[in-house]
């Protein structure tokens, strides 16, 4: 009985208390509250580091990245070499109505074309609309903070 | 039926003419639009409340403060489709959500908001009907109350209605004997049912009314008793396990919709609002309080306002208690919920009627009041010991299972 009557007056305590201590609802659309630096609010895409090697593509769980590119010959570099092919990025959508924010594209990229950004405010009315293309997801590159300095002894050259 | 409300000056004469009718009309209206605001603004204050212990800000955009809210829900709640289920029985599933709401109207009308006024001329209590009877009243309609809660869940033809109704008939059944021992010991105190009188016993005198005059200091054991009673028999957290919505999807109005659903809704926080009233009534001293003293006492604003005001300040603050014990209690298991009521609130209950009527004869006869006291109390706590020894402990049960 005793225990009984403590645990209750000390859950009426706790309540009385939170209950003198300010709200912390943020009332979205008349205040906003800044979203950490290093959230994961859409994947923002560094296009001109894209080699379309598709490998985003392929390892996205619902397939909500689209690429297209070609083939385009540029002339050898040294005198009398074979002539260069290189990728060019067509097309790079994600369809942000299937993505789930695994993050596994910007992970597998192997050439740092895809970062995280802490942007959120792009929703649609209409679900077609969430398809987002190169240039949109180019325009969030803006929003992409720095990336962190590296640990200490990072880059310091071992044998090989 | 006059000698029924003849407590009243207004109906002393005998003579019932066109204009005493018209105040009892205007009684009774005032007295329904006073209830219905009055839930409105608690289901608002409560939300309110609620959310201010949870660090939220609660509902905040229909009109100021979001005080508008529980209007616009019942608009909504008004204009929703209304679905009868095929297996029910229309006529007491239409009948259900009045039977629980009338009893809270009814048990409203006894409660006495002022002391005596003048209206058009005709000296009258500031409340509905003053019932010789009245204390019984205040039983026989939150008896009444479980019918509502019962037919709905039988009616609906469906089972987790009916195991919602089953529940609160059992809830209610137990409590209802600790609900009426509480009362019963004030009644002793005051030695009248009539509400209006037990409320004239406990009238401002000085400061001191606050403990010397006010039933809930003498009458301690029972106001407690009453409160945990009464907050079981509206079915309020910790004792809602008649709409456990993890056990029972909503309980007994699962299957109800629209105006019927909100009729219910609104029944069960007018039911909180009519305990306290009469909480307050009974062991608070309803509308007593010190009047403006600039003022001379046959003032309006001190024979008027001032009781009305100290009695909704009252009654705002039980209701307080009730949301901050909603929002701090997780709701009781059903065994310890019965353990409660029957092992220990009906068992310390009518000791205390036992000893409170000893004292009141002690008073009467001239004995030696302290005596009296002593010998009262100390036959009572051994009872109880024999009472408590006698009561299966809750570990015991579970070895004889075991």
């Amino acid at each position: 009985m005793k225990r009984q009557v403590k645990g209750m007056l000390g859950g009426l305590g706790i309540t009385f208390r939170t209950m003198m201590q300010p709200s912390v609802t943020v009332q979205y659309p008349h205040e906003r509250e800044e979203p950490t630096p290093r959230a994961r609010g859409v994947i923002a895409l560094k296009e001109e580091n894209c080699t379309v090697c598709m490998l985003c593509a392929r390892s996205c769980p619902d397939w909500c990245i689209y690429i297209e590119g070609h083939k385009e010959q540029r002339p050898a570099r040294r005198e009398g070499g074979r002539p260069r092919s290189v990728s060019l990025l067509d097309r790079f959508d994600i369809d942000y109505a299937l993505c789930m924010y695994c993050g596994i594209c910007v992970e597998v990229c192997p050439f740092d074309a895809l970062f995280w950004s802490p942007e959120f405010e792009y929703s649609e009315p209409n679900i077609a609309e969430l398809l987002h293309d190169k240039d949109r997801l180019g325009e969030w590159m803006e929003t992409v903070p720095e990336p962190e300095p590296l640990e200490l002894g990072a880059e310091i050259k071992g044998k090989k | 039926m006059s000698h029924l409300l003849a407590l009243d000056p207004l109906f002393q004469s005998g003579h019932v003419g066109f204009s005493v009718f018209l105040v009892v009309a205007v009684k009774v209206l005032v007295a329904f639009a006073l209830l219905l605001v009055s839930v409105m603004l608690y289901i608002w204050g409560m939300r309110k409340w609620i959310a201010d212990m949870q660090n939220r800000i609660g509902p905040n955009t229909a009109g100021p403060w979001g005080i508008l809210q529980t209007l616009a829900d019942g608009i909504k709640l008004f204009f929703k489709e209304q679905s009868i289920p095929d297996s029910a029985d229309r006529v007491v599933f239409r009948l259900a959500p009045y039977l629980s709401i009338m009893p809270a109207f009814l048990l409203f009308c006894i409660i006495p908001i002022g002391g005596q006024v003048s209206i058009f001329g005709h000296q009258t209590f500031l409340q509905v009907a003053d019932l010789p009877i009245g204390a019984l009243w205040i039983l026989a309609m939150s008896g009444l109350g479980v019918y509502g809660v019962m037919l709905a869940g039988w009616a609906s033809g469906s089972k987790y209605p009916l195991l919602g109704s089953v529940r609160a008939t059992g809830q209610l059944l137990s409590y209802e004997a600790a609900f009426s021992l509480g009362i019963l010991g004030v009644l002793v105190r005051a030695g009248t049912l009539s509400t209006h009188d037990i409320v004239s016993q406990q009238r401002w005198v000085n400061w001191h009314s606050f403990v010397s005059q006010w039933y809930w200091l003498p009458a301690f054991v029972p106001f407690v008793i009453f409160l945990i009673a009464a907050t079981a028999e509206t079915n309020h957290p910790p004792f809602d396990l008649v709409e456990a919505e993890q056990e029972l999807v909503g309980g007994f109005n699962t299957e109800y919709t629209g105006i019927r659903f909100a009729i219910f809704f609104l029944a069960e926080f007018m039911n909180v609002i009519t305990m306290s009233a009469v909480a307050t009534t009974l062991f608070l001293g309803g509308p007593s309080g010190p009047g403006l003293g600039f003022l001379s006492a046959g003032n309006a604003l001190n024979t008027w306002l001032m009781p009305v005001f100290w009695f909704g300040l009252k009654v705002i603050a039980l209701l307080f208690v009730t949301v901050w014990v909603r929002a701090s209690m997780p709701r009781m298991r059903y065994d310890r919920l019965m353990a409660l009521g029957w092992k220990y609130l009906i068992e310390i209950a009518i000791l205390w009627v036992l000893v409170a009527a000893a004292i009141e004869v002690a008073n009467v006869q001239n004995w030696n009041v302290w005596a009296t006291v002593l010998i009262a109390f100390g036959s009572a706590a051994l009872a109880y010991g024999v009472l408590y020894l006698a009561i299966p402990k809750p570990d015991e049960v579970v070895e004889e299972f075991r």
